[in-house]
């Protein structure tokens, strides 16, 4: 387990993964063609390039929202634009531009009005972020309401934005959101430093100078300006998924910030792309829902599937090991009664194997004699040749970490945990190995 | 009186005054309306190595925070090395209480310790090669350069305390201020960690310390300060760390009361 090869293959996990999803998302879409008998029109090319760049944004913003434990957060000030955009639509008619400032505006004092009621009362986190969703949603809908009684307002579909609607964008929206996007992408890029460091730990970051407030606002201004750009597409309800979705899936595979980022913008892209598409396929099923349900299929896959935090994998290992240990044990033991009663390849009844090692005896044995490393007879276990030897390095290794356990502070070596079963040399630089080697040398010739 | 007058005896004290690490006056911190700390007074000379205790709410975390501005101040002033925080940012290094993080962040340990050198780089300026060498190298010195490159969510909490403590090491500060690095950590990584704060002072480095177990205060410092909301006294520890003192700061109902009293 040398570290610089552990992570490169994990490394190499995570550029995998982001090229088979690309690779799914460019297949998918010819395929459909094909298959589904969809038609690439012009439209359905416009709504899923428009998914797909929405996607990233949000995506890449969204890991910051996950990271900072701001979910909820997020979901506030999504359902906090809906007035925006009714009160925009009164002021200056329909332009999605226009809209779209106005949520902007929504969204944010809904930020400011969660800082000020924490800052001014006693209310705690969750409960002023149900106060802000719900309050600025409930006036969204009844304003929209209204709107909708206006006789000639009626066809402005501005109800498209509680659940979002691909097929009302158009080639200039994109333009837009492309736009908008490039620039908050590039705030990311430039402030990458300080929002990792704000993120992680934002009271070494004020102890070191940095003005922790103004990155923290920087930081909700661009999730706040994500989640405008998305409303259009994803609605207030469901925009959160679209930003959160994608960190989360992306989390289960790498433990790096900087492959986490790239990750949930090519996760955010699928989900976007695809799910867009899909709802184009017909005016009547909404986008927001569409693009969840396939981002939440790649959160479903990544926390069963993904090494080290699925739990696929997680129950994968605990099994492994449980059968290595098991066979470690079993051969140990089976060592030291046949070392005390006459030499190494004597016999070991198996009443006293499976008194000493109980229900793990069995599932020891079984490895012990795959492995060539114990045989039965006589109504007992004979270790075999290699046996012996796997059982003589696993004595030598304990007796190693013997002699960390007394010497490790001497010898000035690296602290570890002690996980007697695990191999001293794998955990240890090599030079310390033979620290500790010399000092059981010691300890031997002196008996 | 006039300053321009050459008195001997006010020129040494003026030095006095100009070495001191850290003047604190009149410090009070309030979390509604209630005072955390209460006109604090304290005066840290340069390179001592000290321990603030007092009892749980006594505002130990709080003076360290209000003392680095990361809270906002009722009242009373602090300078460092004669100079306001501001002006003395790049003299002052932190280690934050081990909780304070969420230890699951996707990053490595040369990562979190490399954090202690944003500072100086300032704005837009990332770290590069110069950068990892310091933060190895700090690693090196508490004995963690094994595992620059590992997840930090696989430390244990010693190591988890010591990559902080790297983290402040590469800061390459004059005067450092220590939120509980002892709190559960075992006893290697503790006389790791005391060695770490001896060789900062063998150097002439200033440290404060924030510290819970009395038995060990006399053992671990020459200075003390003891704290419950106001300063209770402060001072060389062999004078201040008295029976006297501890019940004044602990109400009477210590056991270690016996330990110090073997002590003093």
């Amino acid at each position: 387990m040398a570290p610089g090869i552990a992570l490169s293959s994990a490394d190499r996990r995570v550029w995998l993964i982001i090229g088979a999803i690309i690779f799914a998302g460019l297949v998918t879409i010819p395929l459909s063609q094909q298959v589904f008998g969809l038609r690439l029109t012009y439209t359905v090319r416009v709504v899923a390039l428009g998914g797909s760049i929405l996607g990233v944004i949000s995506g890449v913003l969204g890991c910051f929202a996950v990271l900072r434990q701001e979910s909820l957060l997020g979901d506030a000030l999504s359902h906090a634009a809906l007035p925006g955009v009714a009160i925009a639509f009164l002021l200056a008619g329909r332009e999605l531009s226009v809209l779209l400032i106005g949520a902007g505006i929504a969204s944010w004092l809904g930020l400011r009005m969660v800082a000020a009621i924490l800052n001014t009362t006693r209310i705690k986190q969750d409960t002023a972020l149900g106060i802000v969703l719900v309050s600025w949603f409930a006036a969204g809908i009844a304003l929209l309401a209204y709107i909708q009684a206006i006789p000639d307002a009626s066809q402005a579909g501005l109800d498209h934005f509680i659940f979002g609607q691909a097929a009302a964008i158009i080639e200039r929206d994109v333009t837009l959101v492309s736009g908008v996007g490039l620039a908050v992408l590039l705030f990311i890029a430039l402030f990458w430093k300080e929002f990792k460091l704000v993120t992680f730990d934002a009271e070494f970051a004020g102890a070191n100078g940095f003005r922790v407030g103004l990155i923290n606002t920087v930081l909700s201004t661009l999730i706040v300006i994500t989640i405008v750009l998305g409303l259009q597409l994803a609605g207030v309800i469901l925009m959160v998924g679209m930003l959160i979705a994608p960190g989360i899936a992306a989390r289960q595979w790498t433990h790096k910030l900087d492959q986490m980022v790239i990750l949930a913008a090519v996760f955010g892209a699928f989900s976007g792309g695809v799910g867009a598409v899909i709802s184009a396929l017909d005016s009547d099923i909404p986008t927001g829902p569409m693009i969840i349900v396939v981002a939440f299929g790649l959160v479903l896959l990544s926390i069963t599937l993904a090494p080290e935090r699925g739990l696929l994998w997680r129950r994968l290992s605990q099994r492994a090991n449980r059968r290595r240990f098991a066979a470690q044990n079993t051969l140990r033991d089976i060592y030291r009664y046949a070392l005390s009663h006459g030499g190494a390849d004597s016999l070991a009844p198996a009443d006293f194997i499976r008194g000493v090692g109980d229900r793990s005896a069995e599932l020891g044995l079984r490895q012990l004699r795959a492995a060539g490393q114990a045989a039965p007879g006589d109504g007992g276990w004979r270790l075999t040749e290699s046996g012996i030897q796997q059982a003589r390095q696993i004595a030598r290794n304990e007796r190693l970490w013997d002699m960390y356990r007394l010497y490790a502070h001497e010898l000035e070596l690296p602290i570890l945990q002690e996980v007697r079963q695990v191999d001293i040399a794998s955990v240890l630089p090599a030079a310390a190995v033979k620290q500790l080697e010399s000092k059981l040398q010691e300890v031997d010739d002196s008996a | 009186m006039s300053i321009a007058m050459p008195d001997h005896s006010h020129g040494v004290h003026a030095a006095d005054s100009a070495r001191l690490a850290l003047a604190v006056d009149d410090l009070t911190v309030a979390y509604n309306e209630k005072p955390a700390i209460w006109d604090i007074d304290l005066a840290v000379p340069e390179g001592v190595l000290m321990g603030v205790v007092g009892p749980n709410g006594a505002g130990k975390s709080t003076l360290i925070k209000a003392v680095l501005n990361l809270i906002p101040r009722a009242a009373g002033a602090v300078s460092f090395y004669g100079k306001p925080y501001e002006r003395a940012r790049s003299l002052v290094g932190y280690v934050p209480q081990r909780g304070s993080v969420d230890w699951d962040f996707p990053t490595s340990v040369l990562d979190v310790v490399t954090m202690g050198l944003y500072g100086k780089l300032g704005w837009f300026r990332r770290p590069g090669k110069r950068e990892r060498e310091l933060a190895l190298h700090a690693l090196d010195q508490v004995g963690l350069v094994d595992f620059a490159d590992r997840q930090i969510s696989q430390l244990s909490g010693g190591q988890q305390q010591r990559t902080f403590l790297a983290r402040a090491l590469v800061q390459d500060a004059q005067i450092y201020f220590m939120d509980e690095p002892f709190s559960a950590v075992d006893a290697v990584t503790e006389n790791a960690i005391v060695g770490i704060l001896q060789a900062l002072n063998k150097r002439g480095k200033t440290v404060l310390v924030v510290h819970h177990d009395l038995q060990t205060v006399a053992q671990y410092f020459d200075w003390v300060t003891l704290l419950n909301v106001e300063v209770i006294a402060s001072g060389l520890t062999s004078e201040v760390f008295t029976p006297e003192n501890l019940r004044r700061t602990y109400g009477g109902r210590v056991s270690y009361l016996h330990a110090a009293n073997g002590d003093a």
